[in-house]
C-alpha cells in the first residue's frame, strides 16, 4: 500500500475559458487531516472533483491509492460529502435508513440488497453521527445541521479509508459546528480515517488537522499544520485581504 | 361481476392487463416523481401516440403491418423519443426542460397527420387514446406481461442503483456508479410502461397512473420503499374500481382509472390534514 493515499501531479483545469487550476501538486499521507483553504472560487470544490474522478483532468495526473484515476474500482474506500449535500431535494420520501444505505450501495456490489444485510454498519454508522434517535425520519424532516450529519454517515457507512468533506459545516450553526469538528476527530483518530477538508472554519480546526493546502487557482502552501502557523497570518491574509478576522469567527460563509 | 369475469375472456384479459399496469405504472412512476421526471413521461406518451397513429396508418396501406399490433410500432416510437429526449437534453443543457414540449408537440403533429392519412378518427384510435376495457387482447395480454416481468426484474435487481440515482446522482458517480448508462435503462423502461399501460388508460392519461397514485402515498408515506408499497396498493384500487365502474357505466376506463385516483389523492390529502390536526 503507498504512503499516499492522494497524489496530484501537475494537474491543471479549466471549465471553458478561465484556467481554475494550474499546476497542482500535492500528495495527502495516509493517516492525515489535511484542510484546504482559499477564497470562493479559488477552485477548491474543482480539486475535489478531479480527486473523486467527477471531473477529468486536462493534464497532469491524479492517482488515487497509488492506482491511476481511471484504473480505480474501489470507490467504496473514498467516502464524499459534497458542498451541495443539503440543497437535496427535501421534500424526497427517504428516511435517515435508507438515505445511510444508499451508501453502502458500491460495497454491496450489483445486484445485492443491503438494507436488512448491512443493519449493523448501518446502524453504527448513524450513531457515529449521533443521529440514533431519528433513524426513521423522513430526511427532509430534519435540521440542516442533522442533515448534513446524515450525509456524514452515508459517506463513513461503507468504512472509507478516506473522507472527503467540502465545506460540511455551512448551514450548520456555530454552536454544532465544534461538536461536527470533534466527531471528525474521532474518525481521524480512533478509526485512522484519513480527511480532506475543505473549509473556512481555520480557527476551529487548527488543533486537529495534521496537514493545510492554501488554494488559489494554484497551490500557494502545502504542508504541515505547524509549518502552516508559521506562515498563517501572511498567507492567509494575501487570500482574503483585510477580511482574514472573519475567517476566525465567522461560520456563515455562502455556499458557490 | 364475477361471473361476468368468468364469461367474457375481454374482461379477464382487460382484469389481468390492468392489474399488471396498476403494478408497474406507480412502481416506475415513483421514481419518475422524485426525479421530478413527470412531465417526461407525458412528453413520452405524446411520442407513442405517434407510433401507434403510424401503425393504424400502415396497416391499411402495407399488407405488412396488417395485423401487427399497433402496440409494436407505439413501443418503438417511445423507446427511441426516451433517447431522443436524453439527446435533446444535453443540447440544451441549461434549458432541459424544453425537450418536454419538443417531444410533446412533435408526438401529436406526427400523430395527427398519420391519423389524418389513415381517414380520420375511429373506434381504434379512441380506444387507445382514452383505454378500453374490450380492447384488450391476447397477444396486448402477452406484451403487457413481457413488459411487466422486465421492468420488475430490472426494477428489484438495479433497486439500490436507481434509489442513489434518484436521490443523488452526485453522490452516485462519486461512488462508481455508471449514471449514464442507468439513467438510460431508466428511460428505456418508462417507455415500456408507457406502451404497456396505454391499452387500459390510454396514451393521453397514462402519465396520470404513474403520478396521482405516488402523488397521494408520498402524503402518508415514511421513506422510499413504503412510498412505493403504497402507491402500487392505491394504483391497483384505481385501476379495478375504475375497471369495473368503466364496464357497468360503458364508459372509457381511462377516465374512471383517473377519477378513481384522484378520488384516492383527495383522500389521502384530506386523511394528512386531519390527522395533523388531530396532533
Ligand atoms: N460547472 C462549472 N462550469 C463552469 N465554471 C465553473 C463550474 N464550476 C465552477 N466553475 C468556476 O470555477 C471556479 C472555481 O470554482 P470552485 O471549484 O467551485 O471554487 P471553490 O470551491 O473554491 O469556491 C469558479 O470561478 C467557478 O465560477
Ligand atoms: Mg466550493
Amino acid at each position: 500500500m503507498d504512503r499516499h493515499v492522494i497524489e496530484l501531479k501537475g494537474v491543471n483545469y479549466r471549465y471553458d475559458k478561465e484556467q481554475v487550476l494550474s499546476d497542482i501538486n500535492l500528495s495527502i499521507p495516509k493517516g492525515s487531516f489535511l484542510a484546504i483553504v482559499g477564497p470562493n472560487g479559488s477552485g477548491k470544490s474543482t480539486m475535489l472533483k478531479l480527486i473523486l474522478g467527477l471531473l477529468k483532468p486536462r493534464d497532469g495526473e491524479v492517482k488515487i491509492f497509488g492506482q491511476p484515476l481511471l484504473k480505480f474500482k474501489e470507490w467504496e474506500k473514498i467516502g464524499y460529502v459534497s458542498q451541495k449535500a443539503n440543497a437535496f431535494n427535501s421534500g424526497f420520501p427517504a428516511t435517515v435508513y435508507e438515505v445511510v444505505a444508499s451508501g453502502l450501495t458500491k460495497k454491496a456490489g450489483l445486484f445485492k440488497r443491503v438494507e436488512r444485510k448491512y443493519k449493523d454498519e448501518i446502524m453504527s454508522a448513524i450513531k457515529a453521527v449521533d443521529m440514533q434517535d431519528f433513524v426513521y425520519r423522513n430526511i427532509g424532516e430534519l435540521s440542516g445541521g442533522q442533515q448534513q450529519r446524515i450525509f456524514i454517515a452515508r459517506a463513513i457507512v461503507s468504512r472509507p479509508e478516506v473522507l472527503i468533506l467540502d465545506e460540511p459545516t455551512v448551514g450548520v450553526d456555530a454552536k454544532n459546528v465544534q461538536t461536527f469538528y470533534d466527531m471528525l476527530e474521532r474518525l481521524n483518530v480512533e478509526l485512522g480515517i484519513t480527511l480532506v477538508l475543505v473549509t473556512h472554519d481555520t480557527g476551529t480546526v487548527s488543533n486537529k488537522i495534521t496537514h493545510v493546502a492554501c488554494l488559489n487557482n494554484t497551490l500557494h502552501f502545502h504542508g504541515s499544520a505547524a509549518d502552516f502557523e508559521q506562515v498563517k497570518d501572511h498567507e492567509l491574509s494575501a487570500f482574503y485581504g483585510h477580511d482574514v478576522q472573519t475567517i476566525h469567527h465567522d461560520h456563515s460563509h455562502g455556499v458557490h | 361481476m364475477i361471473e361476468a369475469l368468468l364469461n367474457y375472456e375481454f374482461l379477464q384479459n382487460a382484469f389481468a392487463a390492468g392489474i399488471l399496469i396498476g403494478l408497474i405504472a406507480p412502481l416506475l412512476g415513483a421514481f419518475i416523481v422524485v426525479r421530478r421526471l413527470s412531465l417526461i413521461a407525458d412528453a413520452l406518451s405524446h411520442v407513442t401516440l405517434s407510433g401507434i397513429a403510424a401503425s393504424l396508418f400502415l396497416s391499411k396501406t402495407v399488407v405488412a403491418f396488417n395485423g401487427l399490433n399497433p402496440l409494436w410500432l407505439g413501443m418503438g416510437f417511445s423507446v427511441a423519443g426516451s433517447l431522443l429526449i436524453e439527446r435533446l437534453r444535453s443540447v440544451y443543457k441549461h434549458y432541459q426542460e424544453l425537450a418536454i414540449p419538443i417531444l410533446l408537440s412533435g408526438g401529436i403533429g406526427v400523430g395527427v397527420i398519420f391519423i389524418s392519412l389513415a381517414d380520420g378518427f375511429n373506434t381504434d384510435l379512441f380506444s387507445y387514446l382514452f383505454g378500453s376495457v374490450s380492447a384488450v387482447g391476447r397477444s396486448d395480454l402477452y406484451l403487457i406481461t413481457g413488459i411487466s416481468i422486465i421492468v420488475l426484474l430490472v426494477v428489484s435487481l438495479l433497486y439500490k442503483e436507481l434509489f442513489l440515482l434518484s436521490f443523488d446522482e452526485e453522490f452516485g458517480k462519486a461512488s462508481g456508479l455508471s449514471t449514464k448508462v442507468l439513467h438510460l435503462i431508466f428511460m428505456v423502461m418508462t417507455a415500456l410502461v408507457i406502451a404497456a399501460s396505454m391499452r387500459i388508460v390510454g396514451i393521453l392519461l397514462v402519465s396520470s397512473l404513474m403520478t396521482l397514485p405516488v402523488a397521494a402515498a408520498m402524503r402518508l408515506s415514511r421513506g422510499f420503499k413504503q412510498t412505493i408499497g403504497l402507491s402500487v396498493l392505491f394504483g391497483e384500487i384505481a385501476v379495478v374500481v375504475g375497471l369495473i365502474s368503466a364496464f357497468y357505466l360503458d364508459l372509457a376506463p381511462g377516465g374512471t382509472i383517473v377519477v378513481s385516483s384522484i378520488i384516492i389523492l383527495l383522500g389521502a390529502i384530506g386523511f394528512r390534514n386531519w390527522f395533523a390536526v388531530k396532533n
